[in-house]
C-alpha cells in the first residue's frame, strides 16, 4: 500500500477536481446537520424558558379564589365575592396535613412615593410564608415576621422593579416610602424573577403585613377578608390531597351543604404549568421529527451524489490498477475522500447550526440549548452515509478485474 | 530469453446457457526485445489475449509464464504489483484520467511503486521530455491533440522502466500521419532500448512496423510469421 500522505494527496486533489460534487455533497450534511442541531435546540430551549417561568411562580402551588357573588340574577365572576378570610388561611395551616405553608393575601393598586419619585404599583398584604409560597429569595435585607403581621407594622417588602423607579441606585432598605400617604419602612428587597407566562412583570410589586393592608390601606368589607389565599403543598405527589383537604375545610368552613356549589376556587397552578410544559414536550418532539426528515433527505442526497458519482469513476479506478494500484491503494483514497467531505461538511453544519441556534435564542430571548445529543446523532449519520456510500462503490470496483473496470461505461 | 510464453490458454465468457470461446488452446512465446502485432477481425480474441498476457484480466483455462513467473493463480494484487513493474499499457482510447494534469498522468505508475515525490516529477518531466512534449508537462489532457494524448499514454507506460510495452490499437483514434509518427517511436524504442512491444492491431499497415505478426480466427492462432522487410 502506498503511504496515506500520497493518499490523502490524491484524495484531495480529487475532491478539488471533482468541486461540484463535493460542494453538494457537503450541502447535504450541512444542511442535515445544522437543521437537527437547530430544531433541537430551539425545541428545548423554549420548553427550558417555560420550566425556569413555572418554577419562579413557585413550585406545587394551590390557589383558593373566592367565589362568583350574584346580585339581582347577574352573576359577577370570580373572586367577586368576599368569603375567604384570614381565618380560613389560619385553619387551613393549622388542619390540612398536606399542606407545608399559606399565605393569604389581600391585595390592590396604590401609588407609592420616594423623594420625588412616585410608581404605581400592585401591593400585596400578606403573611411571612408567602417567600416560601413563592419560592421566592430576598437579595437585600430581612422577610416580614409573624410579629409585625400580628403589629400591622408599616413594613414593607419591595420588588426589584419597583427598586429601580423609585431608588435608581441608592439603597431601599430602612428607607421610608410612602403608600396611599402612609409611610413605611423597606425591610427588604425580593430576588428578581422575571416576567410570568402571561407576560406580566412579577417584580413590580410591594409586599406588606396583611393586617396592615386590610386596616391601614384597602380596608374591608368583612372582617379579616383576603382576596386570594396561596398554598404550597408538601410535595408534587401531595397536591391532589392537599386540594381535597382544603376543599373539604372550607366547604365545612362556610357551612355549605352536600348538593351546594363551593362558593371559593381552587386551582391547582402548578399542574396547568405542567401541562404548559407536555405541550413544549411535545413541540420539540415535533421539531425533532422535522430535522429527522430533514436529516434523512440530506443523506439521501449525499447517497446519490456519492453512489453515482463514484461509480461514473470506475474507469479512473481501472486506469490506477492498470498501472498498479492495489486493491487498498484504490480503497483507502475513496475512504479518505469520503471521510474528508463528510468531516468538512460536518464541522460545517455543527458551526452553522450552533450559531443560527445562538442567534435565534438571542433574538427570541429564550435559553441557547445546543444538545450533545444532537450533534453527535446528525454528524454520525450523515458521516455514515457519506463514507459508506462513497465507499461502496469504490469498494466494489477495486473487486473488478482492471480490464471490466476500464470498460466501464 | 523468453519474456512470455503461453500454454494452451482458454478463455471462455458465460453467455447465457452456453459458454463462448474468446480464446481457445493458444500456446505462443515471445522472446525478450521482440516487436510483435497481433492482428485479426473484430471479435478473434485478440484483445482477450492481450489483456491475459497484460495481467489485466485471468485465463479460464491455461498456462501463463511472464518472465519466468507463473501468473495463472496470482491474486489481484500480486497481478497490480506485476502490471507495474513489468508492463507499461497504451489504449486506443488514450485512458488518461482527465482532469489532471500530463505530469500527473505520467506520475502514477510511480506512485503505486512507492517512488518519492520528487524523483517521481524528475522521472515524468523527464519521460515526457523524451517524447517531444516539453513545455505540455501541466497541461490536462483535453488540452492536448489526440497524437499527443498518446504520447503522455507512452510516457506513462514507459516511466517506470517497464520491459514489456502493450499497446491495443494505439493508433486506432489517430489520423494516418500522426499514427505514422507514433509507430515510427515505437519502433524506436524497440530498436533502442530493446523494450519488448506488443502491438494489437486490425490494420496491416500499421503491423508491418512490427517484427512479426501473429494472426488470430475465432479465438485460435492461424498464422504466425516474420515480416519481411522490403
Amino acid at each position: 500500500m502506498i503511504s496515506i500522505l500520497s493518499t490523502l494527496r490524491i484524495a484531495l486533489r480529487a475532491l478539488w477536481v471533482n468541486k461540484m460534487r463535493s460542494a453538494l455533497t457537503m450541502l447535504g450534511i450541512i444542511i442535515g446537520v445544522s437543521a437537527v442541531i437547530i430544531m433541537l435546540a430551539v425545541g428545548t430551549g423554549i420548553s427550558r424558558k417555560i420550566s425556569g417561568q413555572i418554577s419562579s411562580i413557585g413550585s406545587n402551588l394551590i390557589i383558593i379564589l373566592p367565589g362568583s357573588s350574584t346580585q339581582g340574577g347577574i352573576r359577577m365572576g370570580g373572586g367577586s365575592q368576599s368569603t375567604l378570610t384570614k381565618d380560613d388561611a389560619d385553619a387551613i395551616s393549622r388542619e390540612c396535613s398536606a399542606v407545608s405553608t399559606v399565605a393569604p393575601i389581600h391585595s390592590g393598586t396604590a401609588q407609592v412615593v420616594f423623594g420625588n419619585q412616585n410608581w404605581s404599583t400592585g401591593i400585596q398584604g400578606t403573611t411571612a410564608g408567602i417567600l416560601e409560597v413563592k419560592d421566592c429569595g430576598l437579595t437585600a435585607g430581612r422577610n416580614m415576621t409573624d410579629q409585625d403581621v400580628r403589629n400591622a407594622n408599616k413594613v414593607c417588602l419591595l420588588g426589584q422593579t419597583v427598586v429601580d423607579n423609585l431608588f435608581g441606585s441608592t439603597d431601599p432598605v430602612g428607607q421610608i416610602i410612602r403608600i396611599k400617604k402612609i409611610p413605611f419602612t423597606v425591610i427588604g428587597v425580593l430576588e428578581s424573577k422575571g416576567q410570568s407566562l402571561g407576560g406580566q412583570d412579577q417584580d413590580d410589586t410591594v409586599l406588606i403585613p396583611l393586617t396592615t393592608a386590610q386596616k391601614k390601606i384597602f380596608g374591608t368589607t368583612i372582617p379579616g377578608m383576603v382576596r386570594t389565599i396561596m398554598v404550597k403543598a408538601r410535595s408534587t405527589e401531595d397536591l391532589d390531597v392537599a386540594e381535597r383537604q382544603v376543599t373539604d375545610l372550607l366547604r365545612q368552613r362556610h357551612h355549605i351543604g352536600a348538593k351546594k356549589e363551593d362558593d371559593f376556587t381552587v386551582r391547582n397552578l402548578t399542574q396547568i404549568l405542567q401541562m404548559a410544559e407536555q405541550t413544549t414536550n411535545t413541540l420539540t418532539l415535533l421539531l425533532g421529527a422535522i430535522a429527522s426528515v430533514s436529516l434523512l433527505v440530506g443523506g439521501i442526497g449525499i447517497m446519490n451524489i456519492m453512489l453515482v458519482s463514484v461509480t461514473e469513476r470506475t474507469r479512473e479506478i481501472g486506469i490506477r490498477m492498470a498501472v498498479g494500484a492495489k486493491t487498498w491503494d484504490i480503497r483507502i483514497q475513496f475512504i479518505i475522500e469520503a471521510l474528508t467531505l463528510s468531516m468538512i461538511g460536518g464541522i460545517t453544519g455543527i458551526i452553522i447550526g450552533s450559531g443560527a441556534s445562538v442567534f435565534l435564542s438571542s433574538m427570541f430571548d429564550y435559553p441557547s440549548a445546543i444538545s450533545l445529543l444532537s450533534i453527535v446523532l446528525s454528524f454520525g449519520f450523515s458521516g455514515f452515509v457519506g463514507i459508506f456510500f462513497g465507499f461502496y462503490p469504490a469498494y466494489k470496483a477495486s473487486l473488478l478485474n482492471p480490464i471490466d473496470a476500464l470498460r466501464f461505461e | 530469453m523468453t519474456m512470455i510464453e503461453t500454454q494452451k490458454l482458454a478463455k471462455l465468457y458465460d453467455v447465457g446457457d452456453e459458454g463462448v470461446h474468446a480464446l481457445e488452446d493458444v500456446s505462443v512465446k515471445i522472446e525478450k526485445g521482440e516487436f510483435v502485432a497481433i492482428m485479426g477481425p473484430s471479435g478473434s480474441g485478440k484483445s482477450t489475449f492481450m489483456n491475459i498476457i497484460g495481467c489485466l484480466d485471468q485465463p479460464t483455462s491455461g498456462e501463463y509464464l511472464l518472465d519466468g513467473q507463473k501468473i495463472s493463480g496470482l491474486s489481484h494484487d500480486e497481478l497490480a504489483e506485476i502490471r507495474n513493474r513489468k508492463i507499461g499499457f497504451v489504449f486506443q482510447g488514450f485512458n488518461l484520467l482527465s482532469r489532471t494534469t500530463a505530469v500527473e498522468n505520467v506520475e502514477l505508475p510511480l506512485l503505486y511503486n512507492h517512488v518519492p515525490a520528487k524523483e517521481r516529477e524528475k522521472k515524468s518531466m523527464a519521460a515526457l521530455k523524451m517524447l517531444g512534449l516539453e513545455g505540455r508537462e501541466h497541461h490536462h489532457p483535453n488540452q492536448l491533440s489526440g497524437g499527443q494524448q498518446q504520447r503522455v499514454a507512452i510516457a506513462r507506460a514507459l516511466v517506470n522502466n517497464a520491459p514489456i510495452l502493450m499497446a491495443d490499437e494505439p493508433t486506432g483514434n489517430l489520423d494516418t500521419k500522426t499514427s505514422i509518427e507514433i509507430m515510427e517511436l515505437l519502433v524506436q524504442l524497440n530498436r533502442d532500448s530493446g523494450t519488448t512491444i506488443i502491438l494489437v492491431t486490425h490494420e496491416p499497415d500499421i503491423a508491418t512496423f512490427s517484427k512479426r505478426i501473429i494472426r488470430f480466427v475465432d479465438g485460435h492462432v492461424i498464422s504466425d510469421e516474420e515480416v519481411k522487410k522490403s
